[in-house]
């Protein structure tokens, strides 16, 4: 199988599913009309998370640094957006307690640079917080991350002319479409992989599988993970944003540790190390906290009448999270990756087999 | 602030320690045993306070024997998590233990937000706590002396535990290495179980103290509490019991005499821990009283 073929396959992989998108989104033509409101909300969650969960996956499974503070840096870019995006008119009828500070309560930017700016914040953020916490190892960088994250969600709380305090901010514009999203989660597929294959990727698995060894081989240990720490909190900044935009209302509750439990479940699931695995992975998590909202529904079974359970879908993720590290460590893909000389090489020997 | 005041922060303080301490040490001796931060152990603790509450308005039982009770069944629980979610793992990387002790707390959360329910609960205050003292004009509730009380019982019973029996001295082995321990005939599931008997018994009683000190209780009770404890025990020195100790004390004065002398910063309470526990990290990471370790290859 020769490169040139599998840049056609990938192409038409591509070319098929921005018809798909186009579909979902607008309709075609006027021809077929658009997919219902619900589903493309579903698979704008997924873009978005897959996008997060790579960004968690390149620091906690890439470069073997137990992070927990992407919730922190979400935060930090789904603020930036809300504050620089919303309308003036807006933003005065969310502060009614206090007042917007001065220059920010006049602004309004296109949506780009919002964006962009929000991946900035968070990726000086991730400076700020990266170049005293990446001297630790293990569980103490882990809490420390932590510990990160929730000050920055307790300073948000308190904060009130910057973010309106715990009363969170409402009506921020609907600007996330299918576009935004799927080029968000493309380009930080695309993004991965060329990282991943370069020696930039190579000196952070080396990192990862031993860092004592990878320094003595000359590669600058501190660089590399700041690299992978910062691009992350960039990353979680703009999928950050990109959710507020989504979701239409933000609140600094939403931010805590659960938020970032749950973007460690799909990488976890995935295989950490993995691209191909937290693409699959955050589409089925995304995919299933929908679909299992009927465990928290009432459900009636002939005369069984069971009432419904709200944050059942809870207990099923903690108790597949628990799951899978006790018996699939490995996650769905391990380490592997989605190739198509793998489909290749599959199909042939399976065809050597029935010959 | 006038001099009574003063006193009376720091009683409270010294009470608040005192609370942090004792959930601290179950923290710590966890981590010193397996090296694992137990995420599940601020969870125990609501699990404990709701098993009380219960005890009390279902069964209507008298309080002290509730608490037994209580007690009991959360160490009951705290050894089958061990068993159940962390033995399986034993020689899986440190960070695979460490997603499944988060997987176990949020599991423990949820399953407490189904079965409780999420609304705040009043926990039932035994008049015997309530009580206030005066002592000069400082107003202290017997609650208030009777925590630090409790404490220093369960640290001196600890301690001997710890150094005046086999048991104990099976535990100080199995925490400096656990493979020549095993090799010297220690039974190590045994003694780590033990510690999770230990462990999980100090977070019940913690949690119990915490819901008569806040006696409103919800299914995320212990997260919070769970955090700055483990906190207070890296401060101290995490696997030190002393310094766990003086981990809580540190955590639980310094946070109320901040609330006291800058009230302005009220709202940044729960992120004084954080800010500690980070400078701790970056200016002596081993804690107060840890031994510093070098790095082998």
């Amino acid at each position: 199988m020769d490169r040139n073929n599998n840049l056609l396959y990938t192409l038409i992989a591509v070319l098929v599913l921005a018809v798909v998108l186009a579909w979902a989104q607008t309709g075609l033509f006027g021809l077929v009309s658009p997919w219902n409101p619900y589903t493309v909300r579903i698979m704008n969650l997924c873009a978005i998370n897959i996008g997060l969960g790579l960004a968690l996956n390149l620091v906690n499974g890439f470069t073997g640094q137990f992070s927990l503070g992407h919730a922190g840096f979400m935060a930090v870019g789904a603020y930036t957006v809300a504050l620089l995006v919303m309308s003036p008119a807006a933003k005065q009828m969310n502060f009614f307690m206090v007042p917007l500070v001065a220059p920010l309560d006049k602004i309004q930017v296109p949506f780009l640079v919002g964006i962009i700016m929000a991946g900035l914040l968070a990726a000086l953020f991730g400076l700020l917080v990266g170049a005293p916490v990446l001297r630790l190892k293990g569980d103490y960088l882990a809490i420390a991350t932590l510990g990160f994250a929730e000050i920055i969600r307790v300073v948000i709380v308190n904060v009130k002319g910057l973010t309106n305090g715990a009363l969170g901010l409402k009506s921020i514009p609907g600007h996330t479409n299918l576009w935004w999203t799927a080029a968000y989660a493309a380009l930080t597929v695309l993004l991965m992989v060329r990282l991943v294959n370069s020696s930039y990727g190579r000196a952070l698995k080396a990192i990862r599988e031993d860092e004592i060894a990878a320094e003595a081989m000359g590669i600058n240990v501190f660089y590399h993970k700041m690299l992978a720490f910062v691009l992350a909190a960039f990353l979680a900044g703009v999928g950050g944003g990109l959710q507020a935009s989504l979701i239409g209302s933000i609140d600094p509750a939403m931010y805590k540790l659960p938020l970032t439990f749950q973007i460690l479940l799909m990488v976890v699931l995935g295989g950490m190390g993995s691209i191909t695995g937290t693409v699959i992975a955050a589409t089925i998590v995304t995919a299933l906290m929908e679909i299992l909202r009927f465990v928290e529904s009432p459900l009636t079974l002939g005369a069984i009448h069971l009432p419904g359970i709200p944050g059942m879908r809870m207990v099923v993720f903690s108790l597949l999270l628990i799951v899978v590290t006790l018996f699939y460590n490995r996650g769905l893909m391990g380490d592997k990756e989605f190739s198509w000389d793998l489909l290749h090489s599959r199909r042939q020997t399976k065809q050597g087999v029935t010959q | 602030m006038t001099l009574t005041e003063f006193l009376q922060h720091l009683a409270n303080g010294i009470s608040l320690g005192s609370l942090y301490a004792l959930i601290a040490i179950g923290y710590t001796m966890v981590y010193g045993i397996i090296r694992l931060v137990n995420f599940a152990h601020g969870d125990l603790l609501m699990v404990a306070t709701y098993m009380a509450f219960y005890g009390m308005l279902l069964f209507s039982l008298p309080w002290p024997l509730v608490f037994i009770l209580a007690v009991i069944l959360t160490t009951v629980m705290g050894v089958t998590i061990e068993r159940v979610a962390y033995r399986p793992l034993r020689d899986a990387p440190r960070i695979t233990v460490l997603i499944s002790a988060i997987g176990v707390s949020f599991l423990l959360q949820n399953l407490g937000l189904v079965v409780f329910g999420g609304r705040s609960k009043a926990f039932y205050v035994p008049p015997f706590f309530a009580t206030i003292n005066h002592i000069g004009e400082t107003a202290v509730p017997n609650l208030v002396w009777f925590i630090p009380l409790v404490t220093v019982a369960l640290l001196m019973i600890l301690m001997h535990l710890l150094y005046r029996t086999r048991i104990g001295m099976a535990m100080r082995a199995v925490a400096r290495d656990l493979d020549t321990a095993r090799l010297m005939a220690i039974d190590v599931d045994q003694v780590i179980s033990f510690t999770f008997v230990v462990g999980s018994s100090l977070a019940a009683v913690g949690g119990l103290m915490w819901g008569l000190k806040f006696p409103q209780i919800n299914p995320l009770m212990g997260a919070m509490p769970g955090l700055k404890c483990f906190i207070a025990a890296v401060i101290g020195g995490i696997g030190n019991i002393s310094g766990a100790v003086a981990g809580g004390f540190v955590l639980g004065v310094g946070e109320i005499l901040l609330v006291a002398f800058f009230p302005d910063l009220a709202g940044y309470r729960d992120a004084f821990a954080f800010v500690l526990l980070i400078l701790t990290l970056l200016i002596r990471p081993t804690g107060l009283l840890g031994e510093r370790v070098a790095e082998k290859v």
